[in-house]
């Protein structure tokens, strides 16, 4: 899969000159670094390892790691992307130190389920809605956000998908990244991408569905 | 003409923008005539918009110094 990466789009022109000044020793500009990403390293993190304390310490040693390494950051990637892969690298390590302890399962090539977008008994044979989907009105997105009760079962619901399609997930729509930036730091094929965001959002509208319709 | 079920499979395609020409006629031929795959595909975007609207949450002030203190050190040692 490694081979197949593309290169990323170039950084953005207020990153190059935050880069610069951190290159040159500025405090701020790597403060303003980690607030501008360490939320989302944070929220990624989270994600591939599920204990809170272990993913700050990934975070740490991540900013850590680039500080060290920034001589050899190369900028054809932006910040970002290299940055994020150094974070998936260190999860990694992570995991399989932790795996050792607690059993966990290896994040290379988790079995994904194959399982459709929509449980087929709301189907009939001849493949047309014998159940379909009802409107959610009233329901903005606005709305469910600001809601906690809403954005708990969003968040349970984020936490319950396979993991490779949680971390597209979470990248692709809650951090609104590109498909070119989060398959550069996941090293994901275009393919995989898109099967994996597939599955993932196929699933939040189904835990949706289900919040909303009182189901559960 | 696709089947509701297909068309579930199709929508991040759709929404990708990664169809054939043929398969976004299709698509979109199918859309204009089932009201239900529309509201599918409205709750597929839903579910996008509001994951994109989840708040932030600002690493915790302690990971902040602490890293704070790691540049410092980093600083003075390159």
């Amino acid at each position: 899969m490694g081979e197949e990466t593309t290169p990323t789009a170039p950084a953005d022109a207020d990153e190059a000159r935050l880069v610069e000044r951190l290159v040159a020793g500025e405090e701020h500009a790597f403060a303003a670094l980690v607030s501008k990403l360490g939320p989302g390293m944070l929220r990624l993190a989270s994600s591939l390892l599920r204990d809170r304390g272990a993913a700050e310490e990934v975070v740490q040693e991540t900013w850590v790691a680039a500080l060290e390494g920034l001589a050899s950051f190369e900028r054809r990637s932006s910040l970002k992307t290299w940055l994020f892969r150094i974070l998936v690298n260190r999860a990694k390590t992570r995991r399989a130190r932790d795996a050792r302890t607690v059993s966990l399962p290896s994040m290379d090539e988790p079995p994904e389920e194959d399982a459709p977008a929509v449980d087929p008994a709301r189907f009939g044979a001849d493949g047309h809605w014998s159940a379909p989907p009802v409107a959610w009105p009233g329901n903005t997105p606005e709305r469910l956000v600001l809601l906690a009760e809403s954005r708990a079962a969003i968040s349970e619901a984020l936490a319950l998908l396979p993991e490779r399609q949680r971390s597209v997930v979470v990248l692709r729509d809650v951090e609104g990244w590109s498909s070119e930036e989060v398959r550069a730091a996941l090293d994901l094929t275009e393919a995989n991408q898109r099967v994996l965001l597939h599955r993932g959002r196929s699933r939040m509208r189904a835990a949706l569905e289900a919040y909303l319709s009182g189901a559960r | 003409m696709l089947t509701c079920r297909e068309m579930t499979e199709l929508m991040t395609d759709y929404l990708e923008g990664r169809l054939t020409f043929g398969d976004r006629l299709r698509f979109q031929l199918h859309l204009g005539t089932c009201r239900h795959c529309r509201a599918y595909l409205k709750q597929m975007r839903h579910g996008i918009q509001t994951l994109g609207r989840l708040p932030d949450q600002p690493i915790p002030k302690e990971l902040e110094a602490e890293l704070l203190r790691r540049f410092r050190s980093w600083k003075k040692s390159s």
